[in-house]
């Protein structure tokens, strides 16, 4: 096998922080090399070099054996390079069919040929497993389906040269089997596959050897990964074992602190009760579209319901408004971090005091306060940033999550709305939000999280609503809570009769 | 290399002041005249209606909106209190008619835009035509002229020998830097540009805070078009067609992004001397003011490429710079 792509002692320099530090490995046509690191360790940013969007401040590329300079993501493209970025890059008011193919649509006579657009969309998405409609607006879609189109752009392209930076953290239980599928047919295909991800599981099965990457630095390589167990894996990452993430804590139980009745809004198939109590660690369960995020956001007020109540502390939560879900004690961490989470140029202090100033409601700014605020947060919360005063955006995405998580810290939030709250976190970063969810339930806090990763909600929840299609399937205490229970009350049925 | 390079952070910012430096050298050394102190008393005071406008615009822009009505505003609020004093004989009443009238401008735009969610440039369009349509149904189409010597004052007269224009404008760059920087209120106008669905889930009360820049927009423009009607002595319906353009200008050429999220006070203070720098100068030179047309709007374009370049990482000096210390290190 020769390497058709190869990363020759690449250096990346950000202000503040090393991102890359003479790296190099090389990925052979019919191989599926994973990319594996902690939460910043430079990962996106050696696929943003591939991609063209960032320079090597030394080394550079070889495609081929041959050296090559992109200027541009054009140059990338044009050498059969694709990238599937960790965050979504479409564009929300054009079609699934435009999204596909933005700058390769089919013509004829100089004029689009919807037509042939069409089918050609059509074929990708059946290739992706997707009953989406070509013609649907691409802000309709669920994230997850958004993801599934920016696979489908790498699909459409043909590369040679694919990489996924963290394709999966979107996806339910079955488009991830697909990728897997898909990833494998591009490996028989002969096509060189870099991967990204958090989920071990997933890069155990999948790919045939591995790169370790700790603070920009390459530390392991691994020819073979049949020959490694996923311990030796993390203590190449973290440089410690980390024996059982979950490591759950069970707690006492007080009064009802969160009751819902009968509520119906958007995204909901059927009027929706539930009660959740201080001290509770409560996790929602099932595929994606099943109406997990669209619950959350009505409970916050972020949308209006239509009907329905939502008592907090057994006062009623009255207008759809987050304020004045923030003011009677609650916090909803998005799922979609970049378009609902993080103030992107403004600085990661300030991305955490916005909610608890806004809450306080003090006019002015008091800086001292704030300051330290933020710093012990970053350092509690181990947010890895040159600086507090540092752009937010320029973070990991990981880190950028951890920021996310305590801006609700800083506001004290009684009951947190959590929507995949590790997603994009490495492993061990993981296993400290989870101890930071069972110390907030310690201190008599309420935490509802949604998960579409069944080890973590079996893990960390003390009760499992499983919700399926917009409605509650069931709800599984975790004595009673078996993978096999779970997904079969998360999986659509066809004896129940939906059409 | 573990600390962030303040810096070079700062010379970044430093960009815009560079500029403004460049350009007084370069104007000083070619044009006669131009660094006397008569010529940069004058050169303030020119300066003062789009500085002052500039100061509410650099908001508006902040918030990720634009507003095309200041022109329109400061004819009405000038015409109106015009107006109002040639009925009524009282320079209160006049005043407090043309600043209501750019309140209600303004909270007219900010209404529409954050209650019924309609593109700003569209709906400040409207009430540029609107407003500027009222200008001239109210003073008949005909300069207004102002019966009260007392008025003028407010144009011509000085406190420690330096205008009340230029105080005015003054106020507003310091005023509205702290409510910028220091403020919830400022903050939240960055986060909702930056931003806006972020900022309402973390309770910013957004609807609120847009409709209050808007208004806060229309009182500064009126109360600068009431100043200017005292300065000319009359009010004039057809005062400031394209002080929008003028000043958004001024922003930009300060580094306030058209995107929203990204303002600085000291960077629009500065767009708005670099503005009224090269006007000065032109002046002097004798240019037609055909040709002035050309280099306004020249000096705008260059500021949305500029803007486009700061934003795409192009032109950012800490880049280009840490890029090159980085080399030396890397070589070392
Ligand atoms: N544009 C940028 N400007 C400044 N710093 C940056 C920029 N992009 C990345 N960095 C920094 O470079 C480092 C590596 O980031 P990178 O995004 O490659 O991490 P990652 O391995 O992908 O992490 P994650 O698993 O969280 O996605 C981080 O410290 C990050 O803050
Ligand atoms: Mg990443």
């Amino acid at each position: 096998m020769s390497a058709l792509i190869a990363y020759r002692g690449v250096g990346k320099v950000f202000p503040g922080v090393v991102a890359l530090d003479d790296v190099s490995f090389s990925v052979a046509g019919g191989e599926v090399r994973a990319l594996m690191g902690e939460n910043g360790a430079g990962k996106s940013t050696l696929l943003k070099i591939l991609a063209g969007e960032h320079r090597p401040d030394s080394g550079g590329l070889l495609v081929e054996g041959r050296p090559v300079a992109f200027a541009s993501p054009r140059d990338s493209q044009a050498a059969g390079i694709a990238i599937i970025h960790q965050e979504l890059h479409l564009a929300p008011d054009l079609s699934v069919t435009e999204n596909l193919l933005l700058g390769m649509m089919p013509t004829r006579f100089g004029i689009i040929d919807r037509r042939a657009a069409r089918e050609r969309a059509r074929a990708i998405l059946a290739r992706l497993g997707e009953e989406i409609d070509p013609d649907a607006r691409v802000r309709t879609l669920s994230i997850g389906k958004r993801q599934m189109i920016e696979i489908g752009k790498a699909l459409a392209r043909d590369a040679r040269i694919i990489a996924f930076d963290e394709p999966t953290s979107s996806l339910s239980a079955r488009e991830t089997r697909t990728l897997m599928r898909i990833i494998d047919d591009l490996r028989r295909d002969g096509r060189a596959i870099l991967y990204v991800s958090h989920r071990m599981e997933e890069v155990f099965e999948i790919s045939d050897s591995v790169t370790v990457l700790r603070d920009g630095r390459h530390v392991a390589d691994y020819p073979d990964m049949k020959a490694l167990t996923q311990d030796q894996l993390i203590i190449a990452m973290a440089g410690r074992t980390i024996t059982d993430i979950y490591d759950y804590r069970a707690r006492p139980l007080g009064d009802v602190a969160v009751a819902v009745s009968g509520l119906e809004g958007p995204g909901l198939r059927a009027p929706l009760s539930f009660e959740a109590r201080r001290g509770e660690i409560l996790g929602f369960f099932g595929l994606v579209g099943a109406g997990r995020s669209e619950l959350f956001r009505l409970i916050y007020g972020a949308v209006p319901s239509t009907g329905g109540d939502v008592l907090i502390h057994g006062e009623p939560l009255v207008s759809a408004d987050p304020r004045r879900a923030i003011a009677a004690g609650l916090a909803l961490c998005p799922e979609d971090r970049k378009d609902e989470g993080i103030v992107p140029l403004a600085a990661v202090a300030e991305n955490i005091a916005l909610a608890r100033r806004n809450l306080l409601g003090r006019p002015l700014i008091d800086e001292r306060d704030e300051g330290t605020q933020a710093a012990d947060l970053i350092q509690l919360m181990r947010v890895k940033t040159a600086s507090p005063a540092t752009a937010i955006a320029t973070l990991s995405g990981g880190n950028q999550q951890k920021a996310i998580i305590a801006r609700w810290l800083a506001a004290d939030s009684r009951i947190l709305l959590m929507d995949e709250p590790t997603r994009g976190i490495d492993v061990g970063a993981r296993s400290e939000i989870y101890a930071h969810m069972y110390r907030l339930a310690e201190e008599g806090r309420t935490i509802l999280f949604a998960s579409s990763d069944m080890p973590e909600v079996m893990g960390v929840a003390d009760r499992i609503i499983v919700m399926r299609e917009g409605r509650v399937a069931g709800i599984v205490p975790r004595a009673d809570a078996t993978p096999d229970r779970l997904l079969r009350l998360a999986l659509p049925d066809a004896s129940t009769g939906q059409s | 290399m573990s600390a962030s390079p303040p810096l070079l952070r700062r010379l970044g910012a430093l960009g815009p002041l560079l500029m403004l430096l460049v350009l007084f050298a370069l104007l000083g050394a070619l044009v006669p005249d131009f660094l006397g102190l008569r010529n940069m008393r004058g050169l303030v005071l020119s300066v003062t209606l789009v500085g002052t406008i500039a100061t509410t615009m650099m908001l508006v822009l902040a918030l990720r909106e634009v507003d095309l009505s200041v022109g329109s505003i400061t004819a009405l609020s000038g015409v109106l209190t015009a107006v109002v004093i040639a009925r009524t004989g009282s320079v209160a009443a006049g005043i407090l008619a043309g600043l209501a009238a750019g309140a209600a401008a303004g909270f007219l735009n900010g209404w529409v835009v954050a209650r019924l969610k309609v593109n700003s440039l569209i709906v400040t369009l409207a009430t540029m035509e609107i407003v500027r349509g009222l200008a001239f149904l109210v003073s008949g189409g005909q300069a207004v002229s102002i019966p009260a010597e007392r008025f003028y004052a407010l144009g011509s007269g000085t406190l420690f020998g330096i205008n009340y224009p230029i105080w005015l404008m003054l106020l507003a760059f310091i005023g509205f830097g702290f409510l910028l920087k220091r403020t919830s209120f400022g903050r939240n106008v960055l986060a909702i540009g930056g931003n806006p669905e972020a900022a309402r889930l973390a309770g910013v009360p957004v609807d609120r805070v847009r409709i209050a820049v808007f208004v806060l927009q229309g009182l500064v423009t009126a109360l600068a078009g009431i100043v200017l009607a005292a300065r000319i002595t009359s009010g004039q319906p057809n005062t400031s067609q394209g002080l929008e353009l003028a000043v958004i200008s001024a922003c930009v050429l300060g580094g306030v992004s058209l995107s929203g999220g990204v303002a600085t006070m000291i960077g629009v203070v500065i767009g708005v001397f670099i503005m009224g720098a090269a006007q000065n100068a032109l002046n002097l030179l004798d240019v037609p003011t055909f040709y002035q047309y050309v280099v306004r709007g020249g000096i705008l374009l260059a500021a949305v490429i500029f803007d486009r370049l700061r934003q795409t990482g192009g032109l950012s000096l800490p880049t280009l710079l840490t890029r090159f210390t980085q080399k030396d290190r890397l070589a070392s």
